[in-house]
């Protein structure tokens, strides 16, 4: 009981830190710009003459690149900076409290700038009759592939009080991640590897995993990947601060 | 209350604290007296819970703070040295947050914020931004909420630092008065803050204590502790300091102008109680000297501070 009230506490002041600071409302905007511009001119929405919201998901991982690390790289070298780290893990809660609250508060807003592009599903069923299941899919995969981008920004965000050195980092994995198993990349990796060691290394990707949710599949392999790249980097986190403080 | 046993914490090769012991009793005011970089605020964090030490072991009422640190955690209040705060978030949303981390709720939680900013004079500002508050204000919003849980213990670093002189007067006022009910150490180098406000002063130099006991104690340890001071016109400073030879130590002319001499002399024994006063007086009735100015000093904490700090640091820079 006394953790989750912990945590929700953490997370109400969280939240509360996005939206008293513009950074909510240009992240929302730019967000929500992003993706109708991707979507609509780049993934040929309407020329493609499906309805479907493929063009819409298949951009994600890439606008996530970029958008998920700046929402995320405040959340710890912030914290270092102004020096009240020292104030928060002096306070009755544990390290782990901190770092989960922190992360559902930010994993939350950007399911919230997700829902907010409700627009595009609306246009799409008004338009024709897509597979309602299928977009529903799409909108959870995409909702743990940013959890898992935001967890490796509050893991590099923890390693440094520098918070463009925080956003550089984790767009350097989170871009890795998406790379390991990006087609073009997989392509010309066989010629020089062995196909099963290519695999392998797909296998890490967050494309190979979050490809099924936009043919609609909830698959539990995928979840599990996800939830389990969002355990590993939350842990890493709680290593990191802890390593801060033993000195 | 607090219990600190042999603790060291090393960063690397460089021991940061080394090897100290103390304890703090309820009703005790701790003052963590010593140069920059002397290990007092890597102290403070060590029986806080933020570093974990390196070894030797903190008691917080009994809890120890690495094996037990939340049961630990709620006895204590803390404020961090530079008193950092959430620079977005308005002083009555600060105090909020910390009293839900506190475990306050509803009323109690109203009652404890109403309290915080009353004791801290806060309500000008409650409804501000911490990042746009002046220093003074800034530190006392961080005051507040190592208060706000009414706690029986109180870690202070530098609680003062960065207030005004009348700011300064009211944090120590406070330090005294809740010093009667709770436990508190704090850090400062302002000496006269110690006199003001301890019942006990702790002298950390290089991570060791080399001094400790109550304000007076220390200044006893001044070479100017029961030395006399006086003024007076009856006698030159050759005439005085030749009688005076007989009782002290030896004798210092601290000025001499418009026929007034103004002398300092030393006992020959340290703590004579007032004898070495009362010879002088004697000795200045049989030669009918008038003192327009006569008190034994006290000694001063500055100097012992200097004396006990100053040779270390010089060796440490070569």
């Amino acid at each position: 009981m006394n953790a989750r009230n912990n945590i929700i506490a953490i997370m109400k002041r969280e939240l509360g830190g996005y939206f008293t600071s513009p950074v909510a409302y240009v992240f929302l905007v730019i967000f929500l710009l992003l993706t109708g511009f991707f979507t609509f001119t780049v993934g040929n929405f309407f020329e493609r003459g499906e309805a479907s919201l493929v063009s819409f998901f298949t951009w994600h991982p890439w606008l996530y690149l970029f958008l998920v690390p700046a929402a995320g790289m405040r959340l710890w070298s912030e914290e270092r900076r102004l020096g009240t780290l020292e104030l928060l893990l002096t306070m009755p809660i544990t390290t782990w409290q901190a770092i989960v609250g922190k992360f559902l508060a930010s994993w939350i807003f950007l399911i919230l700038a997700l829902a907010l592009t409700f627009p595009v599903w609306i246009t799409v069923n008004w338009l024709g009759r897509p597979d309602n299941g299928v977009i529903f899919a799409g909108y959870v995969g995409s909702a743990l592939l940013s959890g898992a981008y935001l967890a490796i920004s509050c893991m590099t965000s923890a390693m440094t009080r520098n918070q463009v050195i925080s956003f550089i980092v984790s767009v350097v994995l989170c871009l890795f991640l998406i790379l390991a198993g990006f087609t073009p990349v997989t392509d010309l990796l066989v010629r020089w590897a062995n196909p099963s060691v290519v695999q392998t290394i797909a296998a890490f990707s967050v494309m190979t995993h979050f490809e099924g949710f936009q043919r609609g599949v909830l698959d539990l392999r995928d979840i599990v990947f996800f939830v389990s790249l969002i355990g590993f980097a939350l842990f890493t986190t709680g290593v990191v601060i802890r390593g801060h403080r033993a000195g | 209350m607090i219990k600190v046993e042999n603790l060291v914490k090393s960063f690397g090769a460089k021991h940061a604290v080394d090897d100290i012991s103390f304890s703090v009793e309820r009703g005790e005011v701790l003052g963590f007296l010593g140069p920059n970089g002397a290990g007092k605020s890597t102290t403070m964090r060590i029986i806080t819970g933020f570093y974990p030490p390196t070894s030797g072991r903190v008691t917080i009422g009994g809890f120890d703070i690495v094996d037990d640190p939340l049961p630990a955690k709620r006895l204590i209040g803390y404020l961090p040295e530079n008193a950092p705060g959430y620079a977005d978030m308005t002083v009555h949303g600060f105090l909020g947050f910390a009293a839900d981390l506190r475990g306050l709720k509803g009323d109690a939680k109203k009652k404890a914020v109403h309290t915080a900013v009353e004791t801290c004079f806060l309500e000008g500002v409650l409804y501000q931004t911490i990042d746009t508050l002046s220093k003074g204000y800034k530190h006392r919003t961080c005051l507040a909420q190592s208060i706000i849980h009414d706690p029986d213990i109180l870690v202070l670093d530098e609680p003062t630092d960065g207030l005004d002189p009348n700011q300064k007067h009211e944090v120590r006022a406070l330090i005294k008065r809740m010093g009667e009910k709770k436990a508190i150490v704090f850090s400062t180098h302002i000496l006269e803050e110690v006199e003001a406000a301890c019942t006990r002063v702790i002298i950390i130099d290089r991570g060791k204590i080399v001094a400790s006991g109550t304000p007076r104690e220390l200044k006893a340890r001044s070479e100017f502790a029961g030395a006399v001071r006086f003024a007076t016109r009856s006698a030159n400073a050759a005439t005085l300091g030749a009688k005076l030879a007989l009782l002290a130590a030896r004798t210092e002319v601290l000025s001499e102008a418009g026929g007034s001499t103004v002398m300092r002399a030393y006992p020959r024994e340290r703590g004579g109680n007032g004898a070495f006063v009362g010879s002088i007086a004697e000795l200045a009735r049989s030669q009918s000297w008038q003192f327009d100015e006569i008190h034994v000093e006290e000694g001063r904490l500055d100097e012992v501070f200097r004396s006990i700090t100053l040779p270390d640091t010089v060796k440490g820079a070569h």
